[in-house]
């Protein structure tokens, strides 16, 4: 019997649950029999006499419990003890069965292990562009796609605020297959710091040259004065040029791409709210959750999506 | 003020306070609902504004309809029943005063303070700390008016509308002082006392009381009343309302972890959870037999009787949902009906279908009577209350069974290669229509409502009329 015994409470507790459940449910049952039946005989109606006794003009007829109610009582009861037997409830007695969520959980993955495992370990050995081809494989990856990256890449992958843009050609850590495995099976930490101490003069002066980069320059002095603090503070990450670093995630700033652009922002609001409170990307690992299987179909996935015409 | 409205035993004055309100309060709670159903629908309804935004009004629709309706019915119905029930006037009118501003006070605390987003987060149990000191004290208060009340009665046995009564009030003070202990840490932020799984129980051991002794034990005890008043009819069995009455109140404590089947609650815990709901099943069932037998021998009532009406379709919307309950908390029919719209389904056949039903047909045998008067204004309107309400109920809770069971299925299904076959937001879309088939339920109801305070108005401005003396003729 040890098997069936678990030692998640102490036996005071496992004792004190065991007698409160059945001394609930025997005390119930006992409510029922005890006041089972009646030795009064019916009237011509067929009620059993009043009780006697009258509240604000209201009587009581002291008939028997109803037979299939009673019945219905007793059944509920039998089944909830032989459940009690078979499975896990009464203190740490785990039931005959052996049975508990987590090993119901674990056997259930299990046979989907065994069952669709193979289906995803077939296309583990096909180079992704060439996966990226396969009809029926991408059809397989769109549905992972869609029940685990389309909740912040959006259903057409075309992203959100904060949210890249996957059928782009802008890519912040590199659009090679082997950059996007990595970036699905481990995730991204993008870090742009906040630039407050510079001033807001000078702030002014970068945002302006950033934006003239990608030729969205409104005021060409400005530019012109920022380019010497772009030099020395933003060139390390972003390049001189700003052609950005996918070593780093830090964005090319010459595409005209944009991560961080609200709705119904101006793109000077956003590049100047950037540069005073810094911004803070996750791309959460997935290999954890989906497995690296997976992981290699949605990487064809996300890999074909930039190469559509 | 005159001698008319002035019962020379009883305390009427405070059951006409609740008995009104009652009727506001329905009207404000339910027409909260029709808004919120309408938001899910058209989501712009929210405003984009936080203080209208679905998240904070939704837990004011809650609390109005349970607290502020359930509650004032409770309130005006138990206090007329205890009075004339013991032939014992309230055993103190200040007190009983107190509850009455207590009560409206704490309610309009909800109003103000859930759209503000002020909220301990617990289902059911949102007020912030100083709320629930004054709704513990309010609450203490109506206990001891009731139970003193009791005490002095001049009839030798305790009718069993009181027992329930009884039930409810003690249990509801214990759920409510026990789950809502917190430690405050500003005047309008506390933190639970329990965390974690134990916080998870407490509050469904709590969320599913509320539900056991707030909306089913009050309610029985409205019923233990109202159904033979009206019916003029001897209750069915003393001894059924013996076995089932104990029986409610033992097994009704032990249900709350079916409100948490497949968490990290114990396996022990869900499954003690699980088979004590069933074991409620006959337990339910027996209040609604007493109930629907006490008609023996007075059925043909039904057919010119509207309030009648009202009392037994809320009897069988007892017995349906009280069924639907324990089924439900198996736990393979759990695994489908969880975090689905089947569990708002089965909420409101309880809360519309049985709650709400069994106070209007309450309200409709205790208005006139508390006004000097020995009918409603109108029965007709009675009747056109009653369609209203049954169904805006059967649409509302077939439009909630068909999306939650979609849902459930959709969220499932899964393509040969293992894959989910729809994403969640596919089962949004596909719950659209049932929204709306909802949202037209809850407009039945809403419109049902303001008959009501049409007819309730009337009645009382009749009643006053009756107050004044009658002109001599020459």
């Amino acid at each position: 019997m040890n098997n069936f015994w678990g030692d998640s409470l102490s036996s005071f507790w496992s004792a004190w649950i065991i007698v409160i459940t059945l001394g609930t449910i025997g005390i119930s049952a006992w409510l029922l029999f005890a006041n089972r039946k009646t030795d009064k005989t019916p009237d011509a109606e067929g009620n059993v006499d009043t009780t006697g006794h009258a509240a604000d003009g209201i009587e009581e007829y002291d008939n028997p419990l109803p037979r299939w109610w009673f019945q219905l009582y007793v059944g509920t009861v039998i089944f909830s003890l032989g459940y009690l037997v078979l499975y896990p409830g009464l203190g740490n007695f785990s039931g005959l069965l052996g049975w508990s969520q987590e090993s119901q959980w674990e056997e259930e993955v299990a046979r989907a292990e065994e069952r669709f495992a193979p289906i995803f370990a077939q296309y583990q050995e096909v180079p992704i562009p060439e996966l990226s081809q396969d009809g029926e494989a991408m059809q397989v990856a769109e549905r992972i796609f869609l029940n685990n990256c389309a909740i912040c890449h959006g259903s057409n992958a075309k992203g959100g605020y904060g949210f890249p843009n996957l059928t782009d050609d802008a890519w912040l850590y590199g659009g090679a297959p082997e950059n996007i495995v990595q970036t699905l099976n481990n995730g991204r930490n993008g870090l742009m710091p906040s630039w407050q101490q510079l001033g807001s003069e000078n702030i002014e002066n970068v945002t302006q040259h950033v934006l003239s980069l990608s030729g969205n320059a409104e005021d060409a002095e400005r530019a012109e004065q920022g380019a010497s603090v772009f030099a020395s503070v933003c060139a390390a990450c972003h390049m001189p040029d700003g052609t950005g670093n996918q070593a780093l995630g830090a964005p090319n700033l010459t595409d005209d791409a944009w991560l961080y652009r609200a709705p119904g922002q101006s793109l000077a609001d956003s590049v100047r709210q950037t540069l005073r409170n810094g911004r803070n990307g996750h791309m959460p690992a997935q290999a954890a959750y989906i497995g690296e299987d997976k992981v290699h179909l949605v990487a064809a996935y996300v890999y074909g999506l930039s190469r559509q015409d | 003020m005159s001698t008319a409205f002035e019962h020379p035993t009883y305390n009427y004055k405070v059951v006409r306070q609740f008995a009104i309100m009652t009727v506001v309060w329905g009207i404000v709670g339910m027409a909260l609902g029709v808004i919120i159903a309408s938001q899910l629908v058209w989501p712009e309804l929210n405003l984009g504004l936080p203080w209208t935004s679905f998240g904070r009004l939704r837990p004011l629709h809650t609390n109005a309809v349970i607290f502020a309706f359930g509650g004032s019915a409770l309130f005006a119905t138990s206090y007329y029943v205890v009075q004339r029930t013991c032939q014992v006037r309230l055993f103190s009118d200040k007190l009983a005063a107190f509850t009455f501003w207590g009560w409206q006070a704490v309610i309009l605390s909800a109003v103000v303070t859930l759209p503000l987003g002020l909220t301990s987060t617990k289902e059911y149990a949102e007020l912030e700390w100083p709320i629930d000191i004054l709704l513990a004290v309010v609450w203490i208060s109506y206990a001891i008016v009731f139970l003193g009340t009791i005490k002095l009665r001049k009839t030798s046995h305790i009718y069993v509308a009181n027992w329930f009564f009884a039930a409810f009030i003690i249990t509801v003070a214990v759920l409510h002082i026990v789950n809502s202990a917190s430690i405050p840490v500003t005047s309008t932020f506390s933190v639970s006392i329990y965390s974690g799984a134990i916080d998870a129980m407490t509050q469904w051991w709590y969320g599913h009381n509320a539900v056991g002794f707030f909306l089913t034990a009050g309610f029985l005890g409205m019923m233990y009343y109202f159904v033979p008043k009206q019916a003029e009819r001897p209750v069915y069995s003393y001894r059924l309302s013996i076995v089932h009455f104990w029986a409610l109140i033992m097994v009704y404590m032990w249900a709350g972890p079916h409100h948490l089947h497949y968490t990290s609650l114990p396996n022990w815990t869900q499954s003690l959870g699980m088979v004590l709901s069933i074991i409620l099943l006959a337990p339910s069932w027996g209040g609604m037999i007493n109930g629907m037998m006490t008609l023996s021998g007075a059925w043909h009532k039904l057919r010119t009787d509207p309030t009648l009406r009202f009392l037994v379709v809320a009897l069988s919307f007892y017995g349906m949902s009280t069924f639907e309950g324990p089924m439900m908390a198996v736990k393979t029919v759990n695994a489908l009906s969880h975090y689905t719209d089947w569990t708002i389904g089965h909420v409101h056949a309880g809360a519309l279908g049985w709650v709400a039903m069994i106070t209007i047909g309450s309200m409709y045998h205790l208005i006139p009577r508390l006004f000097g008067r020995t009918e409603m204004h109108s029965v007709n309107l009675i009747a056109v209350h009653f369609w209203l309400a049954t169904i805006g109920t059967v649409l509302y809770i077939a439009a909630m069974w068909v999306n939650g069971i979609l849902q459930g299925l959709m969220w499932r299904a899964v393509n040969p290669d293992g894959t989910l076959m729809y994403t969640f937001v596919e089962s949004v879309e596909a719950s659209g229509p049932g929204y709306i088939v909802r949202l037209i339920g809850g407009l039945c109801w809403v419109a049902g409502m303001l008959i009501m305070a049409f007819n309730v108005y009337m009645t009382v401005r009749r009643g006053e009329g009756a107050r004044q003396p009658i002109p001599q003729t020459a």
